[in-house]
This record gives structure tokens, sequence and C-alpha cells, in this order.
């Protein structure tokens, strides 16, 4: 485990455990601007966010971020980054996890644990078009039924597409 | 009579959606089976539209999220662009951004309130509540000359210094609010009808609180003191002395309660801010083309309406590469068909009330 845990001495215990646990899946820990970032692989993302929450005790998940790479990701770089925000409460304790995925893979419903990855997923599938394995009611939040496309990808013009909506 | 599931569409065009809002209802007779919120009629793609931006010019823009606070808008925001580039804020400009914020956070109770007692049909509550608000928004108006999106809030500090004069009238004006709330209050807290609309309505247990992450005072109702100002302290909250008002029962009457008490307390950090108001600048030097280093942070502060969270990728340039929005009023209204499952069809409007949901900051 990279010493990153020793800016947040309260971390350590839960890292520890993790990086024992997921050997493989464990990528790396930074702690960068007092935000700690734990990467992970994609089979690893279910089983870390059910151990940090069950034993660990982060019970809420605030919420789920992605990025699009199109520009920064170079080659063999996967094209989006999904993070989860996620708190401890109490103590406000706060851990990311920061999974990348490919432009035509899916990644785990984090829903199963988290009840409140919801619509935080649906957003991030109607923005980037991320699919969410596994949950309940995956469809766009903000973009019409028939709207096509992605707007906050990269690649999606500031100004739409003739035709608009 | 027998079991008949009926359809029943509200919104998007109701009075009391708050904005354009629709739910989409299942009913057998007069019980809610299901309540599906249907969103994105004010979607404008400010996500896209900040990463065209300089950092700068995000600013005004974050006013038109929660337009009912759009100060606590401006101080997520920032404060994650400080966490981010790394700058220092002066104490004195801190300080003025806790009397700018908790006048906020009383405006937007204060308009909260009259909506709620609106919405459950006690009218006369909606003028005392406004009347209430109008006296903070003047003080807005002579602190930066704006009352709605206000923008008073700027990346190193505050725009304006916070005069003698100033401070009298905010004061002064702190000063009137309890007797209005006092007004207020004896039209509400023993009202017969009131708490038949209001007590053990929506109700919310904590745990389920959590796993729906309910944020504000929709989860100090059910009793949990989870707090930004207390838990992760920003611009100075540390040094003043306020307490976290909690509810028991986590219904639309604990909301209420606790929303009241959050008033008076508003109150004391500001009295508090005023008297111990430090000299010194109320500003920071920032360039006037703020380029990031490539990092990335998530900050969060307490909203009125939650915990409003900014997400900030920066890549070197004068612009953000990403900025994501954890939206109080997005995350919370989630939580509503659970709220409404086995109420009465007539109380959705107060449960929806009572989760003070803006739809520009759902929206975005």
């Amino acid at each position: 485990m990279p010493d990153a845990a020793a800016d947040r001495p309260e971390l350590r215990p839960a890292l520890d455990a993790l990086a024992a646990r997921f050997p493989g899946e464990v990528l790396s820990v930074d702690v960068d601007k007092g935000d700690l970032t734990v990467r992970l692989g994609k089979a690893g993302l279910i089983p870390v966010l059910r151990a940090l929450k069950e034993e660990a005790g982060f019970n809420a998940l605030e919420d789920v971020i992605v990025l699009d790479n199109l520009r920064t990701a170079g080659e063999g770089g996967k094209r989006f980054t999904v993070l989860y925000q996620l708190c401890r409460f109490p103590g406000a304790d706060r851990v990311r996890l920061a999974v990348d995925v490919g432009e035509d893979e899916g990644l785990d419903s984090a829903v199963p644990v988290y009840r409140s990855a919801d619509w935080a997923e649906r957003e991030a599938f109607d923005m980037f078009g991320v699919r969410f394995e596994g949950h309940p009611g995956l469809r766009r939040i903000y973009m019409p039924e028939d709207f096509e496309g992605h707007p906050l990808r990269k690649d999606f013009p500031l100004e739409g597409r003739d035709g608009g909506v | 009579m027998a079991f008949k599931e009926i359809d029943l569409n509200m919104g998007p065009q109701h009075p009391s959606t708050h904005g354009v809002l629709r739910l989409k209802l299942a009913v057998d007779n007069e019980v809610v089976l299901s309540v599906e919120p249907v969103i994105g009629y004010l979607h404008r793609g400010m996500e896209k539209l900040w990463e065209s931006l300089t950092y700068t010019q995000v600013v005004p823009l974050t006013d038109r999220l929660d337009y009912l606070a759009s100060l606590s808008n401006n101080l997520g925001y920032v404060l994650t662009v400080e966490k981010l580039a790394g700058i220092e804020v002066p104490r004195r400009a801190r300080y003025i951004r806790v009397v700018l914020a908790e006048l906020q956070r009383l405006a937007s109770h204060l308009a909260w309130l009259g909506f709620q007692a609106n919405d459950i049909g006690a009218m006369s509550v909606l003028l005392y509540g406004f009347e209430a608000r109008e006296t903070v928004l003047d003080i807005f108006e002579e602190y930066c000359g704006a009352r709605l999106t206000i923008h008073g809030i700027r990346i190193g500090g505050v725009p304006h210094d916070l005069d003698a004069a100033l401070a009298a009238r905010i004061r002064k004006v702190l000063d009137g609010i309890p007797k209005r709330l006092a007004d207020i209050r004896a039209l509400l807290d023993d009202n017969r009808i009131w708490k038949q609309r209001t007590v053990g309505i929506g109700r919310i247990a904590a745990g389920d609180a959590i796993a729906y992450g309910l944020t504000g005072p929709g989860l100090r109702a059910c009793g949990l003191a989870w707090d930004m100002r207390k838990d992760i302290p920003y611009s100075s909250y540390d040094e003043f002395d306020f307490d976290v008002p909690l509810g028991r029962n986590g219904d639309v009457y604990d909301r209420y309660l606790v929303r009241l008490e959050e008033i008076c307390q508003s109150i004391r950090i500001v009295r508090q801010a005023l008297d111990g108001l430090p000299e010194g600048e109320t500003s920071a030097k920032v360039p006037r083309v703020l380029k990031v280093a490539p990092a990335e942070v998530f900050h969060t502060i307490e909203a009125p309406k939650g915990v409003l969270g900014f997400y900030i990728k920066s890549n070197g340039t004068d612009k953000p590469e990403r900025v994501k929005m954890k939206s109080p009023s997005f995350i919370n209204l989630q939580s509503l068909e659970h709220m409404c499952k086995g109420n009465l069809f007539s109380d959705v409007v107060g449960i929806l009330g009572s989760l003070d949901i803006v739809l520009g900051e759902i929206d975005k």
C-alpha cells in the first residue's frame, strides 16, 4: 500500500484492510489537496463498495461523477472514468473511488449497495452513455427519451446539433 | 370499495410544483401507491457550458441554480475553486461570506415557509414569510445591488466590504425577524389543521434517509446531526457558536420545526460574525486570468436545501476540464416516492413542499 494514507491517519485501517482483501483490484491510493482517491479495477468496484459500506462504515454515496477522457486517454486508455464519492457519517471522512471504463463496456450498478446511486447513475447514463449493469431502471433522466447522443461527451457540440431537441 | 389503481398526472404546469416538475402518480382511491418524478424541463446543460467558460465566468451562472439561495451556490463553487487553486482567503472575507451565506439561509427558509404554508392552505403565512424575506433581500441590494441572482461572492474573497452602516442595518433587520417568526408560530405551531396536515405525514426513518442520500433539514428532522458547517467546517464556521437543530419523527411537521429553529441559529451566527468581524483585506490577490494546474477536488457546503457539492477537475488552462455539481434538491427529490407511499393523495403537495426543492438546481 502506498504511503498516501500518511496524510489521513484516521483512514489507514480501512485502507489497509481494503488493500489486503483486494490485492489485484486496488490499483493506487493518492491524497491530493486533502482528497483521497482510490483507483480500482472494474471487477473490484462492487466488492470494494460493499466492504467500505458494511465494514468501514462509509454509509453515504454522495455522488457519481463521469469524466470523458476523449482527449487525454491516449493510446490504449479507456474513454471514461467513473468516480464514486463516498462519505462516512458521523465524522464526515471522505473517499473517492475511480474506475476506468471503455465506451462499449458496462459497469456494475452500485444501486444494490447504495440506494442513492439510482438517479446519479441515470444522470451518468443520460449525459455520457455509460451503462450500469443491473440498474433497476436505467433510462434518461434529463433529456427526452428519443434524444440521440449524450450531451456531456467532449465530442458533443456545445451549441447543440441541428434541429436541437 | 373494490381495489382500483388509477394513474394520475401532476404537472409539469402545476401551481405547487415550485417550477416545472411532473409527477406520475398511481393511486388506489385516495392512497398513493407510487410516485415517479419526471424532471429535465429546465435542463440548460450548465455543466457543459461551464467547460467553455473561465473559472471566473462560471460564478454568476451558479446564481441560476438554486435561485432562492444564489449566494450559497456562489460560495460552494468558489470554495471548490479556491481549494483547487490553493487560494488563501483573508479572514475578514471569510466572515463576510458567513454573514452573507447565513442571511441567504434565512431568506431561503422564509421563502420556503411561505410556500409550504401556502401549499397546505394557510395563505396568510405566505405573506408573513415573504414580508420578512424582503427585509433580508433589501440587505443584499444594499450590499451589491442585486436581490435574487446576487453574485455576491468572488474567487478569492468578496466584491465589497461590509461597512459599519450596513452592519447596523443588518442588526436592525435581525432584531425584527424573531417577532415575525413568533407571529408565524402563533398561527401554525398548535393549529389543529396545520398539525393534521403535517404531523406523521411523509415520514422517513433515519436509516432510509441515509440510504436515499437525503441531506439538509430533511435529514436532521430524522434526528441525525449531519451538518457540513460542523462536520467539515469551511469559511471559519468553526469559530462560531451555534446548535444543529434536530427533529425526531422525520415527518413534515419536524422538517418545519427544524427550519424554523435554523433561522434562529442563523441569526445567532450572523450576530457573532458582525461582532467579531476582523480587520483586513476583503479579497486575496487572484490573477486576472486564473490558470489552474491539473488536479481534482470535491468540496461541499451546507446550503439551505442540503449538502451542496462541487467536483472540479482542472487541466492547466483557464477553463475547467469538468465541473460536476452535487445538487441537494436533485438527490433529495429521490426520496419523494418513499415518503409519499401509503399517504393520501392530498398530502403529496405538502410532502413535496417539505423537501424544499428548487427546479433550477435539479435540472442544472
